[in-house]
């Protein structure tokens, strides 16, 4: 930093120690592109898909079962990577359906990392019985696994919804059946991160000059705790879109009308063994895709932040 | 044999023991065979005479026994009753000549007055069966073999609604408090629910709700030894995961086995493909008669407009239904009545070839802008269920309708059926007694005395009640079946059914068991046989 010229904030961002180790390696580079592209690829669905198949109007059942880059022997419309069981294209209702599992997986998350942000905060700050009593609910509920938290929190939601709403909510139901399965993680990090910084001086003296508990938490002590919550929400992330596949899968998320990445494996493998693999393929491999690459890019950022590697 | 399946059920048999232990037992019986049996859903009750439903009653068949049965040829053939007939002095009575030295699981035995309190528990209200004996007036036991059935006028063809009248232990029933059958809409749980005490050739070793029921053969039962010893029946709603079993030698006979899988398993080596028509027609059903739908985004009820009917009627595509989502294993029909049914005709199962552009023009005529309502579909009960409702979804929507698709399991879609919480869904419905009355009584008369508890339509029309109701006590068969094609004209006239389709049956089993399809889609194991 010799140099006299006043560095570019884009350039500073390039010249960081995180970005540095980025480029330095492929396989982040490569995990970062295709989660990239899938995510490109979802937002701007309704501009690149060929057709919108949550439209029902602009469907037509005859071209069920196209196999991919074949005309269809009735219609003569060819798919590129062929039709499902109701003669949708599959290109398209794997891009419609990477958005809601995209969805679903960035809110439930974020959902999780918000609750267990407060919660970790509050705990690790005022200790006493607050720690006690929040960090027994978090020790309880992580005896179950995640998923059955999920689908428990599903059923009960269900039964408070009216049935005529239920579709509709559907999706909003599976982001919180999600998120408060998945917050304990982000509270218990945040709890320890805050347990340290708490005695520091910096916020002793914080104190001591009278700045409001909740002011020196967002201020100061979250700003230094957001590493560590950084990785887990990554890691996070590929696993929410994970659980909202299994849901899915299940036959208990999103209707079938408006299918996510996991509703449309469970359609495709229906069809595995009468030889209508592309149903089944297509659709798992994107969901391969971008579950890898995502949590490759959380274990490259949990190696990056970690000073003890750099 | 208890002895084997004992060692089996603590989990500890390989195949091989297991099959070294039948080499054993095979001297002192020939034929001990454990037949292991998988369909999409479990029997969603024990109790006989709840829920008048296709799994429920297959199960039930081996537990139970009814007083006379269907061949898989339709003929009724004796089982508790040895003979029946109609009083030759009083044409309102009907006489039963029980079969003699039957014992029920427990050990008591079967006997007029059982039979006659099975009359009573099911025509109670809380039975699934009512609309089938709304003829009867009473039951009396004459003697010990013989039962008088009393009705409130001729009814030549009552014996026909007997196939799945199940008989009951009277005294069991007392001891047990299930006098009176599950309320199975308002959830109610019994003592019969979970277990079973009938006549039949199996007996209930243990139940496991949509895991496992396992039954065994009931070596007092009157019949000739079968050869199936065990009857191991597992639930598996997932096709594939059905199909996966069979293949993997898992199971030994998969029913429903899913339309797309047909093809590959009959060129499959060691499994064959048993099938066969079946007596079932699946439909879609309107609610006609409330002023407004629960779930409709306009303020009136669209399915009350004749015109609407109509439209939702061309924009169904049957055949590409039968084609795509069936791979032809179908038989599309305009009427909701399978071609074995008495008053079955070519004008009744014609259909007309779907026509969106006028479809269209007869929605926007009365909803500019359209209109959308809840379609309730099961997921886990017919052929392709779900998908059938997907594709009709789509087809709707190039009319300018949106359906909003709930797919769910069936025990959580049939209530709304039976109580009245649903404006349009799916129903499928088989018609053991080989008669249009049947289809009429459950599905078309309003819901009154006992009548109509599967008309979710809430269709009522008295001209119809009246004609049904006359129907049970015609003697001139000839007349009688003049007034089922005029109920017939005026039903289709009036649309409160969408028919789509006739089932077509197929069982896939493996190599070396033989077991014919039964119209009523009932396999009895008792009927199987090996090749040796």
């Amino acid at each position: 930093m010799s140099d006299t010229r006043t560095p570019g904030r884009l350039f500073r961002m390039w010249d960081n120690d995180i970005a540095y180790s980025f480029r330095k390696s492929p396989l982040a580079i490569v995990s970062g592109v295709v989660a990239l592209v899938i995510v490109l690829a979802a937002v701007f669905a309704p501009l690149i898909a060929p057709t919108n198949p949550y439209d029902p109007s602009g469907l037509n059942l005859m071209d069920g079962f196209t196999p991919p880059m074949a005309p269809n022997a009735f219609t003569g419309n060819s798919f590129v990577l062929g039709a499902d069981n109701q003669g949708r294209d599959v290109l398209s209702t794997i891009l419609y359906g990477a958005r809601i599992s995209l969805f679903v997986g960035f809110s439930a998350v974020l959902f999780a990392m918000v609750l267990g942000i407060v919660a970790g905060l509050v705990a690790g700050y005022r200790g006493g019985w607050v720690d006690a009593v929040l960090m027994r609910i978090a020790d309880v509920q992580l005896s179950f696994p995640s998923i059955l938290i999920a689908l428990l929190i599903f059923g009960v939601a269900r039964g408070f919804i009216p049935p005529s709403q239920r579709e509709t909510m559907a999706i909003w139901v599976l982001i919180v059946a999600i998120g408060l399965s998945d917050w304990v993680q982000f509270a218990r990090v945040v709890r320890g991160a805050t347990m340290v910084e708490k005695s520091k001086e910096y916020v002793q003296a914080a104190r001591v000059i009278g700045v409001s508990p909740a002011r020196i938490l967002l201020r100061h002590v979250l700003p230094n705790v957001m590493g560590p919550v950084l990785v887990i929400g990554t890691i996070g992330l590929a696993l929410a879109i994970i659980a909202e596949a299994t849901l899915s899968f299940l036959g208990v998320g999103v209707p079938p009308t408006q299918p996510s990445l996991g509703t449309l494996i469970r359609i495709g493998q229906q069809y595995l063994f009468s030889g209508e693999w592309w149903i089944l393929l297509f659709p798992a491999l994107t969901l391969l895709a971008l579950a890898l690459a995502v949590n490759l890019l959380g274990d490259w950022l949990r190696d990056a932040l970690n000073p003890r590697l750099r | 044999m208890t002895l084997l399946a004992a060692f089996r059920r603590s989990g500890m048999a390989t195949a091989l023991a297991t099959s070294a232990l039948a080499l054993t037992f095979t001297v002192s019986n020939a034929s001990a065979e454990t037949i292991r049996w998988a369909r999409v859903a479990d029997a969603l009750t024990l109790d006989p005479h709840s829920q008048n439903e296709g799994p429920t009653l297959a199960v039930l068949h081996h537990m139970y026994e009814s007083l006379v049965r269907r061949g898989t040829d339709g003929s009724l053939q004796p089982r508790l009753a040895t003979e029946w007939n109609i009083h030759p002095d009083d044409p309102t009575v009907w006489v039963f000549k029980l079969r003699e030295g039957v014992t029920f699981h427990d050990g008591s035995p079967m006997t007029a007055e059982d039979v006659v309190f099975s009359f009573e528990r099911v025509r109670h209200e809380s039975s699934g069966f009512q609309a089938l004996h709304t003829a009867v007036t009473g039951a009396t036991a004459v003697d010990d073999h013989t039962v008088h059935v009393q009705m409130a006028g001729p009814s030549p063809l009552y014996v026909q609604n007997l196939t799945n009248f199940f008989i009951m232990d009277s005294g069991w029933a007392e001891k047990n408090d299930v006098v009176a059958p599950q309320n199975f809409a308002a959830g109610e749980e019994s003592h019969a629910v979970r277990n079973a005490n009938g006549t039949g050739p199996y007996t209930l070793v243990s139940r496991d709700p949509e895991v496992r029921t396992v039954m065994a053969y009931n070596n007092d039962h009157w019949d000739d030894a079968p050869a199936v010893t065990e009857i191991i029946y597992t639930p598996i709603a997932e096709p594939a995961t059905r199909v996966a079993a069979l293949l993997s030698g898992e199971v030994d006979l998969v029913q429903d086995v899913p339309v797309q899988d047909i093809q590959r398993l009959e060129q499959t080596d060691g499994v064959k493909i048993v099938a066969g028509p079946e007596n079932r027609n699946i439909f879609f059903a309107y609610d006609v008669t409330s002023e407004k739908l629960a779930s409709s985004n306009v303020d009136d009820n669209p399915f009350a407009h004749a015109e609407i009917r109509e439209a939702m009627a061309l924009a169904l595509d049957r055949d590409a239904i039968k084609q795509v989502v069936m791979r032809g294993q179908s038989q599309p029909s305009a009427a909701p009545l399978p071609p074995f049914v008495n008053g079955w005709t070519e004008d009744l199962n014609a259909y007309s070839a779907p026509d969106y552009d006028r479809a269209k023009e007869l929605v926007s005529e009365i909803y500019p802008n359209g209109f959308s309502f809840d379609m309730h579909c099961p997921n886990d009960r017919y052929l392709n269920d779900e998908a059938i409702c997907q594709a009709y979804v789509g087809m709707l929507g190039r009319i300018g309708v949106e359906a909003n698709l709930v797919s769910q399991t069936r025990s959580l879609h049939f209530p709304l059926i039976e109580n009245w919480e649903t404006d349009f869904y799916m129903l499928g419905w088989g018609v053991p007694t080989f008669d249009s009355a049947y289809v009429f009584d459950f599905l078309l008369h309003s819901r009154e005395d006992g009548f109509g508890s599967y008309n979710g339509s809430r269709y009522a029309n008295d001209d119809v009640d009246a004609k049904i109701e006359s129907l049970s006590t015609m003697t001139d068969l000839e007349a009688r079946n003049k007034v089922i094609a005029e109920i017939w004209d005026q039903v289709m006239e009036d649309r409160p059914i969408l028919n789509i389709h006739n089932q077509l049956l197929a069982y896939a089993v493996r190599d070396g068991i033989n077991l014919e399809v039964h119209p009523e889609n009932q396999p009895q194991m008792s009927t199987v046989t090996y090749d040796n």
